[in-house]
């Protein structure tokens, strides 16, 4: 690692004469823990950090260790154990975490972290087949109300993201969440293609997972889980009649036990990465919502997120 | 003719001297890969993301496809000379591949798996520039009460791996089956049988159980009964196909393919299933001064059969990818999201939107295919020189190969301990006559066919007439009693004839 941060050193140092307004970095080299395989969702946000903080010349270097498996529930702890007091690693994670961490049983929680930033959010979408006789939002409202077990829903795996959006609903129609009749795919493939060839009645996944299947009209979307419209076309459940608000959020946590000044230099550096262009750039390209909220806010956010995942996790009875 | 309008518009831009540099460095990367233990194809492309940043998409999907074939290519290299599976895709290619090695019959192993690769890879093309959007509208309409009977119909294919004693084999069976639970519960997100140990909350690698039963147990069982003197080198024999090898590969090459494309289509399809389906039926339709070569001496239509299927279905996973932007496999997953780092959502409308790009994409897949060919046949020589080693390096080689391969999967010392443990009872299996092909097949289908049954009782209601009334299933189901019962019927009815 260290010939690695040497070698990172020695190729930015032209970079620094060429552009001498640049300041110092901020941090010489920053450890970047991804508790999920490369390619994902988080290992995207991670790499995306990278890619603008060092362009931007906030940080030297960046050493990348992913751990996957169990939504992030295997990687967690080794964090938690190899970083301590280490105030020069971060972590990615978001609300997959909160959930599998409840349903895994694991003894090392968000708890255990040092919360820094929530960066950014995805709504979720709930679809039907486009040959669905299903029209409209309070169509599907109506059946689920009559009889939850005759709606199967696909979605992400149980306890999931997917899942608690389908155990809300039925709560705030009156119904009990573990009356749904949920259908848990591997991944976001074999779900979509459960729907596209309507082998389930509906679906529920992130926005960006569907929104090329409904632009070509091959899924019908009924409503989005923001707290707005995502799409100018597509109702929110919340102005549909149902209180449910929920999406699919990502953060970075640093190591636990790191002092308040190795915190706030954390957050600082989030703080100036999120302001700077290229930022905004990057979430426009990915099509990623902007979600930043730092400090007591995020910290107050990840509880109400916990207790809400919680309760709902415990109404299907995958949590004791 | 669309296709045909397509192909030459991707032609002329594959033939571009970078597009061909692209592509050849794309297939001795995936080649390395496919030998190499523990990385695979998802987790280079992954690691050669960054690169995304700098290289126009097109070199850069024409780079990641080549790594993908090539990949496929290696893949059955180590299977065969090792008996080291690098993917669930080449397991069954170590049966009768390993065998053949054993009986210096390594090269011409290694050459049918080569060409064979290179057929189904050209059959998989082909089916995805010109039947793609047809044949994945067809997938599409199975659901996960077709997939439980496919899964069904694979299980027969045990039967043919069972051994001498019908009860050992079950017993392997049973012991795949149970090593399959272990892991989160996708149905109730609930964790099984993983003792409190995170690391086995993804379940135990089947890969690794491969390697450790069929490479670490066979080096273990070695050292534990050889004696002492006679240090002895394996007979490495012809390298390349005879003409006899020629024509006892040709059908088992088209028929793998056959198979093996349209598993890959199908969204929740994947490899493994067509390599068993080539397997069972390869065996059966062996002629029968041939069919006593499986399970002893290595069947080259064994080899053959599997590995084009693998290939094949490979190709095919690019259908759903391409034509839906659907990702249903790790790799493709990960091109999907390098997709999306260009702007470019896949999805339905890409065959549209970015036409040059894909068409220029599918023929760089023919390009890359003649390449590692080319490239794969020179290479059998120098692979087989490695059986040249005495037995008891080699076999100590093959340890610290299978060691080094596990530990690149994850990076956890849980998985070596796995590794070990598992090789040891690979071990005393070999010297007590269990078969382990059965324990690898029970515990890829398994889960698989758990998961389906679930998710079809979900759907039905807990109907279970649904396997019956689905036309779909019910044929497949009609087909799986057919091809248990029907070897008995026919024996027995030639018998009183």
């Amino acid at each position: 690692m260290r010939r690695r941060s040497l070698l990172a050193g020695a190729a930015l140092a032209p970079l620094g004469l060429a552009l001498p307004a640049l300041a110092q970095p901020r941090f010489a080299s920053l450890s970047m823990f991804i508790p999920a395989g490369p390619g994902g969702g988080w290992d995207g946000l991670g790499r995306a950090i990278e890619q603008v903080a060092r362009g931007a010349g906030l940080v030297g270097s960046f050493a990348f260790e992913n751990v996957g498996g169990a939504g992030g529930t295997v990687g967690l702890p080794r964090f938690v154990a190899q970083r301590r007091g280490r105030g020069d690693a971060l972590m990615v994670a978001g609300s997959v975490m909160v959930g599998a961490v409840l349903t895994n049983r694991s003894p090392v929680g968000l708890k255990d972290v040092t919360p820094i930033a929530r960066m950014t959010a995805e709504v979720g979408v709930i679809v039907v087949p486009a040959q669905s006789d299903i029209r409209d939002i309070q169509a599907l409202l109506a059946l689920l109300r009559e009889a939850p077990g005759r709606v199967s829903v696909a979605g992400g795996s149980a306890g999931g993201t997917d899942h608690i959006v389908l155990g809300q609903i039925l709560r705030a129609l009156g119904r009990q969440a573990r009356e749904g009749s949920y259908v848990a795919f591997a991944g976001g493939g074999p779900a979509q293609a459960a729907i596209l060839g309507a082998q389930v009645r509906a679906g529920i996944s992130g926005f960006s997972e569907f929104a090329e299947q409904i632009r070509a009209g091959r899924m019908r979307a009924l409503a989005t889980t923001g707290e707005t419209r995502s799409d100018p076309a597509i109702p929110t459940l919340k102005e549909s009649g149902v209180d449910v608000v929920a999406s699919n959020w990502r953060g970075v946590f640093g190591a636990p036990g790191i002092t308040a000044q190795q915190r706030a230099a954390l957050t600082a550096l989030m703080t100036e990465l999120v302001g700077l262009p290229a930022w905004r750039e990057l979430l426009a390209t990915r099509g990623w919502e902007d979600a930043f909220l730092a400090g007591p806010a995020f910290e107050q956010f990840i509880q109400a997120d916990t207790a809400a995942t919680e309760a709902v996790l415990r109404d299907l009875g995958l949590v004791a | 003719m669309e296709a045909i309008q397509g192909l030459a518009l991707g032609f002329s831009h594959a033939f571009s001297l970078t597009n061909l540099a692209w592509a050849m460095l794309g297939c001795l990367l995936g080649t390395a890969v496919g030998v190499l233990p523990g990385i695979g194809p998802a987790l280079t492309i992954a690691l050669l993301l960054p690169i995304t940043f700098q290289v126009s998409a097109t070199g850069a999907f024409i780079l990641f496809c080549g790594v993908f074939y090539g990949a496929m290519y290696g893949g059955s290299t180590t299977s065969i000379l090792l008996n080291a599976p690098g993917e669930s895709g080449s397991i069954i290619t170590a049966l009768e591949g390993a065998r053949m090695a054993r009986n210096g019959r390594a090269g011409p192993a290694l050459a049918t798996a080569a060409i064979g690769s290179f057929v189904a890879g050209t059959v998989g093309t082909l089916g995805l520039a010109f039947l793609g959007p047809v044949i994945v509208d067809l997938a599409l309409a199975l659901g996960p009460a077709e997939y439980f009977a496919l899964m069904v119909l694979c299980f027969v294919t045990v039967s043919a791996v069972l051994g001498g004693s019908a009860l050992r084999g079950l017993a392997s069976l049973g012991f795949g089956l149970a090593l399959g639970l272990v892991g989160i519960d996708l149905q109730t997100g609930q964790p099984r049988m993983t003792f409190g140990v995170p690391e086995l909350l993804d379940g135990v690698n089947v890969v690794l159980v491969a390697v450790a039963l069929f490479a670490v147990g066979e080096a273990l069982h070695m050292a534990w009964r050889h004696r002492d003197g006679k240090a002895e080198v394996l007979p490495v024999g012809s390298v390349m196909l005879s003409r006899t090898d020629l024509r006892r590969s040709f059908w088992p090459w088209i028929r793998g393919a056959g198979l093996g494309f349209p598993f890959g289509v199908m969204p929740a399809g994947g490899t493994e299933m067509p390599t068993m389906l080539s397997y069972y039926a390869e065996r059966k339709l062996a002629k029968p001064e041939h069919r006593h070569e499986f399970g002893t001496t290595g069947a080259i239509e064994g080899v053959a059969g599997p590995e084009a299927a693998n290939n094949a279905a490979a190709a095919g996973i690019l259908v759903p990818m391409l034509t839906l932007g659907l990702p249903t496999s790790a790799t493709a997953a990960i091109m999907l999201s390098a997709f999306q780092s260009y702007g470019i959502q896949p999805g339905p409308l890409l065959f549209q939107s970015q036409g040059e790009l894909v068409w220029t994409l599918i023929a760089s897949l023919f390009i890359a295919n003649v390449m590692l060919v080319v490239l794969n046949l020179p290479l059998v020589g120098l692979w087989v020189r490695i059986l040249k080693i005495p037995q008891p390096q080699l076999y100590a080689g093959i340890l610290v190969f299978a060691t080094i391969g596990t530990y690149g999967i994850s990076n956890s010392v849980v998985d070596l301990i796995l590794l070990y443990a598992i090789g040891i009872i690979g071990m005393f299996m070999r010297r007590f006559d269990f078969p382990v092909a059965p324990v690898v097949i029970g515990m890829i289908l398994g889960p698989m066919a758990e998961q389906a049954l679930r998710q079809a009782l979900t759907i039905s209601e807990g109907d279970w007439s649904v396997f019956l009334t689905r036309p779909g299933s019910a044929a497949i189901m009609g087909l799986a009693l057919l091809a248990l019962a029907g070897p008995r019927l026919w024996a027995l009815w030639a018998r009183r004839g």
